[in-house]
């Protein structure tokens, strides 16, 4: 096995074991900040597909979170208050797919626009939408609008009970290793030589006869509704669930994650999320004016860590 | 810190039983502009403790915050820390109603105390009222309703309305709207949030095109400033009178007063207290708070205070044994401490039931711009959603 | 509808407009030159209303502090290209956009713990407090007049700059080739540096503008910069034109459609939904006309004619 292999193997055993021991052993707040971190890391790992293997810089992202978040709340709400029989209801049979169905419809219609566009202003528009979505969730009244819906009811599944955290953490951690396997197996297949193809030389992949726009448009929608899936877990962790979470700030984090742990590797994104969360929570217990630090490690990040940390502890590919 | 020990020593020789000390968390907005309100509360919560000399009978009490950066989010993130990780007895403050909604669920799942400082949205008085949960301040409707009365009573006919669009904001224009007997001719609801509207300049034309004979607005915080201000340039003093609720404050008056905005001055707004109130706990609270920190205290620190001191009543009510939630949801109902308020008393849905004020914007003896009682609109006021609390 | 509330709120517009143009202009000079994108833009913004404010309070004028405040911030943003930026001229969009983030977050809590976190009102002197009658009942308020008035000839000089001053020339040669120019053996650090404080010191003078309004106040910069971007990029990157006239578009939706978008919902909707949808809406509008804009010209209204 090679050193990145391992590092891989290290951080998912330690993400196995570590939380669950701090929840048994009486401190259930961290077994809670480890729910949150996997299903950003999951967040991250889609993102990761289209940001770091298919070299399109989603600015929107956040957008699919929020929309999978809705897809459970909405459900939910009407199953308590009444109204749309058709979705009311807290089964995960229909809210899940709901998820994941609505994010992938967005990312194919967005997608067919954004993907005409190229660089800075791909950027740009993948962001334009995402504020697109902050906004009319924001103007519909009836789901909270600005204040956001409180999720009185945990989506029922098959197995898993969400209402006790360890087997909510159970149920994200191993939707990561499903993610995380998902994108390996796609980044190795045809379809993802094609993608990385389409990144680094795109006429060289289209005179070579492939339609990469068309890969490009799969990937981005493959990558939203994986990112949907982890908003519908979200829904579920913090059973709140508000517009806050589509904001553009929310989709830089995204980016930073990946960036932080290295793009375009498997563990990069996990190892991203694993940092920004444990330093946002480290920092902000001492100082109300944590940001100064932690926007003075992004530039810095930025500016000398190339490859990310997988790249740094890893060694480069 | 002496008197701590002492009583602590105290406590030990006498041989009594020992508790842990009982914690409280404090949430509250210390990042973003609105962190003005935030440390307000802030200096509140550290005077009520210094009176108390950090203990509740011979308990000794502990304050941890929590900032919930004007979002409801953050907010119940916070609150998941204090509850879950601080393990703490009592949570309190929430300036924000929908980040008191987002985070209730947080508290009374677990079985702790929830006390609202400041924040009354209508769901929490009304179908989502908890035996857990308590209010040191009002629900949203209330003072607004008292600024309706007002108006009908000064024979203004037709209003405008402003507010930003969350939770409160919707509250405070219903409880007008509910007082008011007159025509309402507008209503705009703005962008709230940590990226907030602050220019008001389409809102302020469309209420001087109405017509309407006064303009009743909601802004809280850094955009309250913002809005007098806009006011004032636009010239509406004297067409378009303003009547506000939770607008013009001590937080907003300093500020108004350096950039010399004299419009202000004369100003009428309804609430539930006031820092002339003639009682004893209300002058100390406001001349050591004046003392320490230089300023006049907000309603926001006035209700902090009290959040601190009814918890404080009730811990050392039930000799500082927390486990028995019973018993301190009794002592708690029974509010057995010195408002600043004067009196205080919980009506069936744990709400406060008390008097509205109406206030005036005056220059008090040193220069500085503060506000004075002009004459009680309600007494005794129970606000108009505790008839659907179905107490568990 | 009534007239004269449709003039006051066309002003309204025109007056949000030029403030966008401001902080637009430079974002798209630094972009179309440097090909940098920086999302800590809207931070000078922000320092420009706070170095003002409190100059204001120093100096006891708002005009002399302006004048004051504008090398100040001027300086500012030198100092950033100098330090930050000018190692990021290299590295992809991706790079510069996280980087830039990080200098929001600092910034922001710089000013926190400078001027603490309640914000500054700004005392006008008395001859802009009131109002100027434009004729019959409509009356504007003068300092809103004065914005519009400063924006429109902000916008001027920096026409006249660009259009008929060597460093104009440069710029210009800049924006459309920027090698070209470095061979001609121009000092293109110095342009760029130049660019870059001439961009701080225009979205500083928009935060000044501004801030007698609303206040100085942390964070102030981030919801303006969105749509600042939003117009260059309708507008065409590295365009002033283009940049001019997607501001005042963006300017002139945003305040037309949270003046009036309410009562034309209430048309065909009740009341209290159009009163809470309809400034979500016409926010939403926005962005909608950059998809739209971007959907038919991908390169924006007024795409850069070398790239």
């Amino acid at each position: 096995m090679t050193r990145r292999a391992w590092m891989t193997l290290a951080v998912l055993v330690l993400l196995a074991i570590v939380p669950p021991a701090f929840y048994l052993s009486g401190n259930a707040f961290y077994l809670s900040l480890a729910t949150r971190l996997v299903i950003l890391a999951i967040a991250a790992v889609s993102l990761n597909l289209i940001l770091g293997y298919g070299g399109m810089v989603s600015f929107g992202h956040a957008a699919f979170v929020g929309l999978g978040a809705y897809a459970v709340g909405i459900p939910a709400h009407h199953a308590l208050y009444g109204g749309w029989d058709a979705l009311a209801t807290n089964s995960g049979w229909l809210q899940i797919p709901l998820a994941v169905g609505i994010t992938a419809l967005f990312a194919l219609l967005t997608g067919l626009v954004c993907l005409r566009t190229k660089g800075v202003y791909f950027i740009m528009i993948t962001m334009a939408f995402a504020q697109m979505i902050y906004y009319l969730i924001v103007s519909i009244e009836e789901y909270g609008g600005d204040d956001g819906l409180v999720i009185d009811s945990r989506t029922e599944l098959w197995l898993f009970d969400l209402d006790k955290p360890l087997q909510l953490y159970a149920l994200c951690f191993l939707s990561l290793l499903v993610a995380l396997g998902l994108v390996r197996m796609i980044v190795n297949s045809r379809f993802g030589m094609v993608l990385q193809g389409a990144k680094g030389n795109p006429e060289r992949m289209a005179s070579l006869g492939f339609n990469t726009y068309a890969y490009r448009l799969t990937a981005y929608v493959i990558s939203g509704a994986m990112c949907g899936y982890a908003g519908a877990l979200l829904g579920n962790f913090t059973t709140f669930i508000s517009p806050e979470m589509m904001d553009w700030h929310r989709s830089g984090e995204l980016m930073f994650m990946v960036i932080l742990g290295g793009a375009a590797t498997t563990i990069g994104p996990v190892l991203g999320a694993v940092i920004f969360i444990v330093l946002e929570e480290i920092l902000s217990s001492y100082t109300i004016y944590w940001q100064l630090p932690f926007g003075l490690l992004l530039i810095v990040t930025v500016l000398f860590v190339r490859g990310g940390l997988a790249g740094l502890l890893g060694g480069r590919k | 810190m002496k008197k701590m020990m002492s009583a602590a020593l105290a406590a030990a020789m006498l041989g009594l039983p020992a508790h842990a000390d009982v914690k409280i968390g404090f949430v509250t907005t210390l990042t973003t502009p609105a962190a003005v309100i935030g440390n307000d509360m802030k200096n509140a919560v550290d005077l009520a403790m210094e009176h108390l000399g950090g203990m509740a009978g011979s308990t000794k009490l502990e304050v941890i915050y929590g900032d919930d950066q004007f979002a409801p989010e953050a907010g119940k993130q916070a609150t998941d820390k204090l509850v879950q990780q601080d393990n703490v007895d009592f949570v309190a403050g929430y300036i924000w109603s929908h980040v008191l909604l987002a985070s209730r669920k947080s508290v009374l799942d677990a079985d702790k105390i929830l006390i609202s400082a400041n924040a009354g949205p209508s769901q929490m008085a009304g179908q989502l009222c908890d035996k857990n949960f308590f209010s040191t301040s009002w629900q949203n409707d209330q003072t607004p309703m008292a600024m309706g009365e007002v108006l009908n009573r000064q024979g203004v006919k037709s209003l405008y309305i402003m507010a930003p669009n969350y939770a409160a904001g919707k509250d405070m224009t219903a409880g007008v709207e509910r007082t008011f007997k007159g025509e309402i001719k507008g209503k705009d609801l703005t962008k709230w949030g940590a990226d907030a509207q602050l220019d008001f300049s389409a809102e302020l034309a469309k209420a001087k095109a109405s017509g309407a004979e006064g303009i009743f607005v909601f802004y809280p915080g850094a955009a309250g400033g913002a809005f007098i201000k806009q006011y004032d340039q636009a010239g509406l003093k004297d067409t378009l009178p303003l009547y506000s609720v939770f607008t013009v404050d001590a937080l907003s008056l300093p500020k108004l007063q350096a950039a010399g905005f004299k419009a202000v001055l004369g100003s009428k707004t309804t609430q539930e207290w006031d820092p002339t109130l003639d009682n004893e706990a209300n002058k100390k609270f406001v001349t050591d708070f004046k003392a320490k920190f230089g300023t006049y205290p907000s309603y926001y620190a006035a209700q902090s205070y009290d959040a601190i001191m009814l918890i404080a009543s009730a811990v050392e009510k039930v000799g500082g044994d927390v486990s028995n939630k019973d018993a301190v949801r009794a002592a708690l109902k029974e509010a057995d401490f010195a408002s600043v308020r004067g009196k205080f008393k919980f009506g069936t849905n744990n709400m406060p039931i008390e008097d509205f004020y109406l206030r005036e914007v005056v220059e008090d003896a040193d220069g500085t711009w503060t506000t004075k009682v002009v004459e009680t609109v309600y007494t005794d006021h129970v606000d108009a959603y505790a008839a659907e609390c179905k107490m568990n | 509808m009534d007239t004269t509330l449709l003039i006051i709120q066309v002003l309204n517009g025109l007056q949000l407009g030029l403030l966008l143009f401001l902080v637009a202009s430079g974002l798209t000079l630094v972009f179309g030159i440097l090909d940098f994108v920086n999302l800590a833009h809207g931070s000078l913004y922000m320092l420009g209303a706070f170095i003002c404010a409190s100059l204001t309070y120093a100096l006891g004028n708002f005009l002399l502090a302006v004048l004051v405040a504008l090398p100040l911030t001027g300086l500012i943003g030198w100092l950033t290209e100098r330090v930050i930026a000018r190692t990021l001229y290299v590295r992809d969009h991706l790079d510069q956009v996280l980087a830039t983030f990080g200098l929001i977050l600092v910034f922001d809590t710089m000013a926190h713990i400078i001027w603490g976190p309640q914000g500054i009102a700004v005392p006008l002197p008395d001859w802009l407090t009131g109002q100027v009658s434009l004729g019959g009942d409509l009356l504007v308020p003068t300092f809103r007049l004065l914005i519009i008035g400063a924006g429109l000839a902000a916008a001027g000089g920096l026409f006249w700059l660009v259009n008929y001053t060597r460093l104009g020339m440069l710029i210009r040669a800049g924006a459309s080739n920027r090698t070209m120019v470095g061979a001609l053996g121009i000092d293109i650090q110095l342009l760029f540096s130049l660019v870059f404080a001439l961009g701080a010191m225009l979205a500083g003078l928009a935060g000044m503008l501004i801030a007698p309004i609303t206040e100085a106040s942390i964070g102030m910069g981030n919801s303006i910069i969105i749509t600042a971007f939003v117009v260059i990029i309708v507008g065409g990157i590295g365009s002033i034109k283009g940049a001019f006239i997607a501001a005042l578009l963006i300017g002139l939706i945003d305040t037309l459609g949270r003046a009036f978008l309410d009562d034309l919902f209430s048309l065909f909707m009740s009341s209290a939904a159009a009163e809470n949808s309809a400034p979500a809406l016409s926010a939403m509008l926005i962005y909608l006309i950059m998809a739209l804009v971007l959907a038919l010209k991908p390169q924006g209204l007024f795409p850069p004619k070398v790239r």
